[in-house]
C-alpha cells in the first residue's frame, strides 16, 4: 500500500483557517479534549493504572495461595479479590487499552482527521474512571465489594450477595454505555471516514479486526445490561427470573450472561489478532500472507462467537443434543483461528527476520496464545470438560489467551507505535528486560496451573489440599515475578513520556508500511485534515 | 466514502462530555443507593444524588445540543458529518434492539424451557415429582411453583387499542417527515403534533392498564416469571415511548422556532427513526407477550 500525504504538517498558529490549532494546555486539555490522540493517551494510561490495580489484587490472591491453609486474608475478602481482579482486568484494563489503541491508530491508518464523533469519544472515556471509582469504593463499604466472581452467577449475586450489588449493577451499566459509545464511534469512523482510495480490502488488519470487534460490542454490551438489570430486580424488587420457585431458572442467568460473555472474549482477542498482523509483516519484511483470508477468518470467528456460549455451561444439565451442538460449534472456531496462526507463520517463512522488541512480544504471542487455544479445544470436548470444569485448568487456559494473548499483544502494540507517538525511541535495554522477565515469569505462573487443574484443584477457593502445595508455591513465585516485571514497563513508559531517547525517523521501523508511518514522528496534534490520496 | 471529500468539522474542546460523565457518575451512585434505601427501609441521600445527577444530565444535554444546533445552522457541517450522525444513530438503535433481545430471550427461555422443565419435561421427571408435584406447567404461568397466583393479561381491549394508536402514530410521524421534506411547514406541524398527542394517549392508557393489573388482577412485577417478563418488557418499552415522546416534543418546539430545512434535519430524522423503532418493539410485544 502506498500513499501520498499532502499538507499534513501545518502545525502552529500560522494556519488561519483553524482557530483551535494550538495545542491546549493544563488540566482542561485532558478533561475537555476532542482530540483522538489525547483521548487515546488517556485510555492507555487509564488501562495501565487499572492493570496495575488488578495486578495488585492478583498478588493478594497468590500470596494467600502460596501455602495451603488460610494465612493472610479472610475467605470473603479472597472472593472479593478474585471478583474485582477479573472485572478490572476485563473491563478496566484490556478493553480500554484496545480502545485507546483504536483511538490513536484508526484515524491515522485510514487517513481521517479524527474519530467521527469526537465529543462522544471524550464522553465514553471519562465515564470509565467514574465507573471504576464506584466499583473500587464498594470494597471499602459495609459488607465489602462484589464477591460472586466476575461472572456474577445467580443466585450468588442475588440471594447470597450483599446490598452493595446495586452499586455494582449501576457501575456496569455506565461502563457498558461507555463501551457502546466507543464502539459506535469506531464503527462510524471506519465506515464513513476512510480517505479516498482506502477501499475495504486495502484497510490495515488492525482496522478490520476493530470494525468487527465494535460490531460485537454493540451487539452484546446491551445484553450484559439486561443481565445486570434482571439481577437487580431479582435481588431488590422481588422478580424471579433466576429463581425456580417463581417459574424462572438460575441456569437462565448463565445463558444470558454467556450470550454476552462469549462474544466478549473475542472482543478481547480480535484486536490482538489485528495488532499481530501489523507487526509480523514489518519485521519479517514480507507482505502479510493471506490478507483476504485473515479478514474472512476474523468475520467467521465473530459470527461463530454468537452460537457457542453454552460451552461454559456443560455441567449445568443441558440436554445431550445441546451439549453436542455447542461442542461441535466450539470446535469449529479452531478452523478460522488456525487459518490465522498459519498465516502468521507463513508470513515469516523465508522472511528477512529481525527481532526488535515488538517482534519479540508478537512471537511470544503466537506461541503462547496457541497454547491457550489448544487448551481451549480440550475444554470444548464435553465429556472431558466434566473433569476440567471449575478447576485451575480453566484458569490456566484463559490466562494464556488473555495475559500472553491479549496483554502481550497490547505490549507489542505499545512498543511498536510508541516511537511514532513520542518521536523518540524507547529504552531498548529496559524493554528487553521487560520482555524476558515477563516471558519467563508468566510461564512459571500459568503453566503449572494446567497440572494442578487436571489433578483437581478447584478455582476461586482460598485453601487447597496438601498435594498441590509445591506447584502453588512456584505459581506464586512466578506471579510475584510477573507483577514486579511490569514495574520495568512502568519505568520505561514514564521515561518515554518525558520524551527521552534517540529521535526516530518517520518510518521508525525499516519494514513498516501504512499511512501512520508516512506522517512525521512524533505524530502532529492534528493529522490528515486534508485526506491523503491512497493508491 | 464520498467521491468528493469535504472538510470534516472536528469540534474544539468541549466541557459537555465531561459534565455528562459526572452526571452518569451521580446517577449510578444515586440510583444504587436509592434502590438499597427504598427496598431496605434505610435512611440516606440516594434519591437526592440521583436527582442532582439527572438534572446535571439534562443541563448537559441542553448545552451540548445547543452547541450542535448552532454549529449545524451556521453551516459548519458537511454531508459527510451528516452521514456520521445517521450511522451513529442507526447503531445506537441496534444496541437498543439487543437490549430488548435480552428480555425477549428471558421470555422465550421461560416459556419454552424453564417452565416446562419445572413441570417435568425433558429429563426432569424428578424435579416435578420431588419439589413441586402439584405444579401445573402452563403459559401464561398463573400459579408459580412457589404458589403465587395471578391473572393473565388479555390482548383484546386496551392492548389492542394501544397497538392501533402506536401503528397510527408511526404513520403520522412518517407523514410529518414527508411534509418536512416537501417543505410544507403547516402540515409538518399538524402531523408532528398528532404524533406527540398519540404518544401521550398511549402512555396514559398504559398507566391505566398497569393500575388495572395491580389493583384488580393481582398481576404485579413480583408475581412470578409471567409478571416479571410482562412488566419488564412493557415497562422498558413504556420508558422508551416516554423518551421518544419527549424527543418528538422537542422537535415540535424546534419546528415552531423555524428549525430544519428539507435537506438538513438530522435531529428530526433521528427522532423519527427512534419512534418507528419503539413502534416495532410494541408490535413484537403485542404478539409475544399479549397474544401468544
Amino acid at each position: 500500500m502506498t500513499a501520498t500525504t499532502n499538507d499534513t504538517h501545518h502545525d502552529g498558529p500560522h494556519d488561519e483557517e483553524h482557530h483551535e490549532h494550538h495545542i491546549p494546555t493544563g488540566i482542561k486539555r485532558w478533561l475537555y479534549t476532542t482530540n483522538h490522540k489525547d483521548i487515546g493517551t488517556l485510555y492507555l494510561w487509564f488501562a495501565f493504572i487499572m492493570f496495575l490495580t488488578g495486578g495488585a489484587m492478583a498478588m493478594v490472591i497468590r500470596a494467600e495461595l502460596f501455602q495451603p491453609g488460610l494465612q493472610i486474608v479472610e475467605p470473603n475478602f479472597f472472593n472479593q479479590m478474585t471478583t474485582v481482579h477479573g472485572l478490572i482486568m476485563v473491563f478496566g484494563a484490556v478493553m480500554p487499552a484496545f480502545t485507546g489503541l483504536a483511538n490513536w491508530l484508526i484515524p491515522m491508518m485510514i487517513g481521517a482527521p479524527d474519530m467521527a464523533l469526537p465529543r462522544m469519544n471524550n464522553w465514553s472515556f471519562w465515564i470509565l474512571p467514574f465507573a471504576f471509582a464506584i466499583l473500587l469504593s464498594s470494597l471499602f463499604m459495609e459488607g465489602g465489594g462484589p464477591a460472586f466472581g466476575w461472572t456474577f452467577y445467580a443466585p450468588l449475586s442475588t440471594t447470597y450477595s450483599n446490598d452493595g450489588t446495586a452499586l455494582f449493577v449501576f457501575a456496569v451499566h455506565i461502563m457498558g454505555a461507555s463501551s457502546i459509545m466507543g464502539a459506535i464511534n469506531v464503527i462510524v469512523t471506519i465506515w464513513n471516514m476512510r480517505a479516498p482510495g482506502m477501499t475495504w480490502m486495502k484497510m490495515p488488519l488492525f482496522v478490520w479486526t476493530w470494525l468487527i470487534t465494535a460490531f460485537l460490542l454493540i451487539a452484546v454490551m446491551p445484553v450484559l445490561a439486561g443481565a445486570v438489570t434482571m439481577v437487580l430486580t431479582d435481588k431488590f424488587f422481588g422478580t424471579s427470573f433466576f429463581d425456580a420457585a417463581g417459574g424462572g431458572d438460575p441456569v437462565m442467568f448463565q445463558h444470558i450472561f454467556w450470550f454476552f460473555g462469549h462474544p466478549e472474549v473475542y472482543i478481547m482477542i480480535l484486536p490482538a489478532f489485528g495488532i499481530i498482523s501489523q507487526i509480523i509483516p514489518t519485521f519479517a519484511r514480507k507482505r502479510l500472507f493471506g490478507y483476504a483470508s485473515m479478514v474472512y477468518a476474523t468475520a467467521s470467528i465473530a459470527l461463530l462467537s454468537f452460537i457457542v456460549w453454552a460451552h461454559h455451561m456443560f455441567t449445568t444439565g443441558m440436554p445431550v443434543a445441546a451439549e453436542l451442538f455447542f461442542m461441535f460449534a466450539t470446535m469449529l472456531i479452531s478452523v478460522p483461528t488456525g487459518v490465522k496462526v498459519f498465516n502468521w507463520v507463513a508470513t515469516m517463512w523465508r522472511g528477512s527476520m529481525t527481532f526488535e522488541v515488538p517482534m519479540l512480544f508478537a512471537l511470544a504471542f503466537i506461541v503462547l496464545f496457541t497454547i491457550g487455544g489448544l487448551s481451549g479445544l480440550m475444554l470444548a470436548i464435553t465429556p472431558v470438560d466434566f473433569q476440567y470444569h471449575d478447576t485451575y485448568f480453566v484458569v490456566a487456559h484463559f490466562h494464556y489467551v488473555l495475559v500472553t494473548g491479549a496483554i502481550f499483544s497490547i505490549m507489542a502494540a505499545v512498543y511498536y507505535w510508541l516511537p511514532k507517538w513520542t518521536g523518540k525511541m524507547f529504552d531498548i535495554g529496559l524493554a528487553k528486560w521487560h520482555f524476558w522477565c515477563s516471558l519467563i515469569s508468566v510461564n512459571v505462573l500459568f503453566f503449572p496451573m494446567h497440572f494442578v487443574g487436571l489433578a483437581g484443584m478447584p478455582r476461586r477457593i482460598p485453601d487447597y489440599a496438601l498435594q498441590f502445595a509445591d506447584f502453588n508455591k512456584w505459581i506464586s513465585i512466578g506471579g510475584f515475578a510477573f507483577g514486579l516485571s511490569q514495574l520495568i514497563f512502568l519505568a520505561l513508559l514514564i521515561k518515554a513520556c518525558k520524551k527521552k531517547g534517540e529521535p526516530v525517523s518517520d518510518q521508525v521501523w525499516e519494514g513498516a508500511e501504512g499511512l501512520e508511518w508516512e506522517i512525521p514522528s512524533p505524530a502532529p496534534y492534528h493529522t490528515f485534515e486534508t485526506p491523503p490520496e491512497v493508491k | 466514502m464520498s467521491e468528493k471529500y469535504e472538510k470534516y468539522y472536528v469540534p474544539a474542546e468541549s466541557p459537555w462530555p465531561f459534565m455528562g460523565a459526572v452526571a452518569l457518575f451521580l446517577i449510578a451512585v444515586g440510583a444504587g443507593n436509592f434502590v438499597i434505601e427504598t427496598t431496605r427501609d434505610k435512611e440516606g441521600y440516594g434519591g437526592y444524588i440521583l436527582a442532582v445527577g439527572l438534572i446535571t444530565l439534562v443541563v448537559m444535554l441542553f448545552g451540548w445540543f445547543r452547541n450542535q444546533i448552532h454549529e449545524s445552522m451556521s453551516g459548519m457541517y458537511s454531508s459527510q458529518l451528516g452521514r456520521s450522525y445517521r450511522q451513529g444513530m442507526a447503531w445506537f438503535i441496534f444496541s437498543e434492539v439487543m437490549f430488548f433481545a435480552a428480555f425477549f430471550g428471558a421470555l422465550f427461555y421461560a416459556r419454552v424451557i424453564a417452565v416446562p422443565w419445572l413441570g417435568g419435561a425433558s429429563n426432569n421427571d424428578m424435579t416435578g415429582e420431588v419439589l413441586w408435584p402439584t405444579f401445573n406447567a402452563i403459559w401464561p404461568l398463573i400459579e408459580t411453583p412457589g404458589g403465587i397466583k395471578t391473572e393473565a393479561m388479555g390482548w383484546y381491549g386496551l392492548p389492542l387499542i394501544n397497538t392501533i394508536i402506536l401503528m397510527v402514530s408511526s404513520v403520522t410521524c412518517h407523514m410529518a417527515h414527508v411534509a418536512l421534506e416537501e417543505n410544507k411547514r403547516k402540515n409538518l406541524k399538524i402531523w408532528l403534533s398528532l404524533t406527540v398527542i398519540l404518544g401521550c394517549i398511549f402512555l396514559a392508557l398504559q398507566v391505566e392498564e398497569y393500575i388495572h393489573a395491580y389493583t384488580e388482577m393481582g398481576l404485579t412485577l413480583d408475581a412470578g416469571i409471567y409478571g416479571n417478563t410482562f412488566f419488564m418488557l412493557t415497562g422498558f418499552h413504556g420508558f422508551h415511548v416516554t423518551l421518544g415522546t419527549v424527543i418528538l416534543f422537542i422537535m415540535l418546539l424546534r419546528v415552531f422556532k423555524g428549525h430544519f430545512t428539507p435537506d438538513n434535519h438530522f435531529a428530526f430524522q433521528a427522532g423519527s427513526w427512534y419512534w418507528h423503532f419503539v413502534d416495532v418493539v410494541w408490535v413484537m410485544l403485542f404478539f409475544f407477550v399479549y397474544i401468544l
